[in-house]
């Protein structure tokens, strides 16, 4: 427990801009048991804010609906520290995170389910504020919460709060056909700027003394799916929201399953200065740095520029960029051409950027 | 970005490559101190674009990559007591010491924590009486300062839960080694920008004297580089050898003297030994008798541990110029950023990092 630190008179300290008062309740492990404190806090803290016909049930599993067609079916968990940062937190990333992983593989997301584990003696404000979000992520993007889970672990097991959801979507036609068939030739577009979600975690974690705080780029992606999907149906090879290990990840991943060199210039892709600012002083590259409602879209060639004007028209990505293409594989899987033009291999991320010394 | 983007502006950089090309008579050997510079020369492609006019060694100036494999192995054995959190820059956490890294010690139970500042680490023992906190004091002169001032101030906060783990070196010594030794084939250094910050320049002037050779104080960005290295040129094209300042937006002559005060007061000029290098008289800094009651290896005296080097890793070659990252025999083979030898691949300013970053395609 590094984050979330027990202080001398037994309440919690976060890092995080919430105030708690001394006297607040907190989650007890009977909360976790079963019993009448369990039903209390289902019924009253979490099924009342998630709200809808399926959670009105006390079924052991949702009944749903026939869905006509395939359907696409994921699950995420969320352990970020701190539970809260600058443009997000846990509630709205669980949220979101699978909202996007239903809509970049191509299904209109319909229901979600929502595990909570929580460590005994977690505020039972801070629980409301988290779940406060997640119902508005939520609602923001029509997807219902229909079963779920609590659990309640001892002092030390999780770091406050960890979240699993999972989701379930309905497949629209066309399915993009995903990396295996990039052909050479195809575009690059990024969605908006990189490395902002990282940037602002490590920014809260390490309480770095910031002016202006960077804010995390969390958020739905779902609009800006749909929108790009009806302009340019089954031009779009592959979509992918570039979370952990960042935009080399993705890449590296694409060139992996198409056997083609993935190719981007530098001094295309969108930083903002906050964040290429952090990235020049810790020595890390915001092409490694973690993305939470940014994404990688391959098209086919002649048509990013479309896919950019579609992107640019919508508030959240507004600073879609064409950043590269496809080639016949080279020397490296992935390569970036840097500032002076020099073209580089980009590698793999290793685990989590270090920060660097000097 | 200001003071970023103007630095990397592609024509102005082109204007200075065809200069260096057209002043050079024959290939100049230069010798780039700092590990940053590397990094930068790779990443911007500069080495590449000089191929043939300007042979660019790299020096040894990461001070992750000469840190003594001793202390690391010290960190990581305090690491493991249950009573201690070992506390240092990122950097220094994949290195690995004769048993592992400080990482692989926080994956096997150890306590190890990234700070951003050794007051981070202060800050840590205040808050954590019933911790042992020590900091892996690691750097060059840029980071002494700050390790003082955590000194001072647990000191005034009377902490008995805080202490360090000194690896400070010194840059100056080392090149002098480096000029001394017979296979020396430097012709021309570009000073490190950053310590010039802290300690000023004047000091190189005795090295200029003694060993006749041209010393630019060059910055990180392509321009300032490309500046520094034409500077180098024109000066052993003309057969001179001066001091010269290309940094001057950052370096003046006297330095940060509140700085150099706050590290004379806590710190005294030691022999050190830097991994690769053995002993370099004068080469480190260690702390002044009277603040030796934050020195981890005084507090924990009882812990010691044989020291094994890894007879594989090349990295004294590299670090002193005799030996390109991609000439040793083991780079990208057994040696990776996964599978690292030595600091070198690991360390966020190492050259071999840079080189397996950064090769061109």
């Amino acid at each position: 427990m590094e984050n979330n630190q027990q202080n001398m008179t037994g309440s919690w300290q976060l890092n995080c801009p919430i105030e708690i008062p001394a006297e607040t309740d907190c989650v007890t492990l009977a909360h976790g048991e079963g019993g009448r404190l369990s039903r209390k806090l289902i019924q009253e803290r979490i099924a009342s804010v998630l709200k809808n016909e399926f959670l009105e049930t006390s079924d052991d599993a949702a009944r749903l609906p026939r869905v006509d067609g395939p359907l696409a079916f994921t699950t995420d968990s969320f352990v970020v520290s701190p539970l809260f940062f600058p443009g997000g937190d846990i509630g709205s990333l669980a949220i979101y995170g699978t909202v996007n992983d239903l809509a970049v593989s191509g299904a209109h997301p319909l229901w979600l389910t929502l595990s909570l584990i929580l460590e005994e003696g977690f505020p039972l404000m801070l629980l409301d504020r988290v779940l406060q979000s997640l119902a508005e992520a939520a609602s923001s993007t029509a997807v219902k919460i229909v079963a779920g889970d609590t659990k309640v672990v001892p002092r030390g097991a999780v770091d406050g709060l960890f979240i699993n959801t999972a989701g379930v979507g309905k497949l629209t036609e066309p399915v993009p056909p995903g990396p295996a068939f990039l052909r050479e030739g195809d575009e690059l577009v990024v969605s908006g700027p990189i490395g902002q979600h990282g940037i602002a975690v490590l920014a809260a974690r390490e309480q770095l003394q910031l002016d202006p705080l960077p804010h995390s780029d969390c958020g739905s992606l779902l609009t800006a799916v749909e929108q790009l999907r009806e302009a340019l149906g089954d031009r779009i090879c592959c979509l992918r929201d570039a979370t952990r290990g960042g935009v080399a990840a993705v890449l590296q991943e694409w060139a992996g399953s198409s056997g083609l060199t993935l190719s981007i210039d530098e001094r295309c892709v969108p930083v903002t200065p906050g964040v290429k600012g952090m990235s020049e002083l810790l020595g890390l590259d915001p092409l490694h740095i973690a993305n939470e409602g940014t994404m990688l879209i391959a098209v086919r060639q002649g048509a990013g520029q479309e896919a950019v004007s579609v992107l640019q028209s919508l508030s959240k990505t507004a600073d879609a960029r064409l950043i590269g293409s496809v080639k016949g594989r080279g020397v490296a899987a992935v390569t970036v051409k840097r500032t002076l033009g020099l073209e580089q291999p980009l590698h793999d991320p290793l685990g989590s950027p270090l920060p660097r010394i000097c | 970005m200001k003071y970023l983007d103007e630095y990397r502006d592609l024509a102005a950089a082109q204007r200075l490559l065809d200069e260096i090309r057209r002043v050079s008579t024959r290939s100049w050997t230069l010798m780039e101190v700092c590990g940053g510079q590397t990094h930068s020369l790779l990443r911007h492609g500069i080495a590449a674009e000089l191929q043939g006019t300007v042979e660019l060694i790299h020096g040894p100036g990461c001070p992750v990559c000469v840190t003594d494999q001793a202390d690391i192995d010290f960190a990581c054995q305090l690491a493991k007591r249950p009573d201690v959190m070992v506390t240092s820059f990122g950097d220094m956490l994949r290195v690995p010491g004769s048993q592992g890294s400080l990482l692989d010690a926080r994956t096997r139970g150890g306590q190890v924590k990234i700070v951003y500042s050794p007051l981070d680490a202060v800050e840590l023992a205040r808050r954590q009486p019933e911790k042992q906190v020590v900091f892996f004091a690691v750097g060059f002169e840029t980071t002494a300062p700050a390790t003082a001032l955590a000194v001072k101030q647990a000191a005034q906060y009377q902490l008995d839960n805080f202490s360090l783990i000194v690896s400070h070196v010194r840059v100056q010594p080392a090149m002098e080694s480096l000029v001394e030794s017979p296979e020396n084939r430097v012709q021309a250094f570009l000073a490190a920008g950053h310590v010039c910050t802290v300690m000023g320049y004047e000091s190189y002037n005795r090295l200029v004297e003694r060993y006749q050779l041209p010393v630019v104080v060059t910055g990180f960005e392509p321009l300032d580089l490309l500046e520094g290295i034409l500077a180098c040129v024109r000066q052993l094209e003309a057969g001179e050898t001066r001091l010269e300042n290309c940094y001057s937006r950052a370096v003046q002559m006297a330095g940060n003297q509140s700085a150099q005060d706050l590290v004379q007061e806590i710190y005294q000029i030691s022999d050190a030994r830097w991994r690769g290098f053995d002993l370099i008289p004068a080469g480190g800094l260690s702390l002044r008798e009277q603040w030796q009651q934050f020195d981890a290896r005084v507090r924990f005296s009882d812990s010691s541990l044989p020291v094994i080097l890894n007879s594989e890793c090349r990295s004294f070659d590299v670090m002193t110029g005799q030996l390109k990252p991609t000439e040793c025999p083991h780079f990208g083979k057994q040696c990776t950023p996964e599978t690292p030898l030595g600091a070198p691949m690991v360390s966020s300013e190492g050259a071999c990092a840079a080189y397996y970053r950064y090769a061109g395609v």
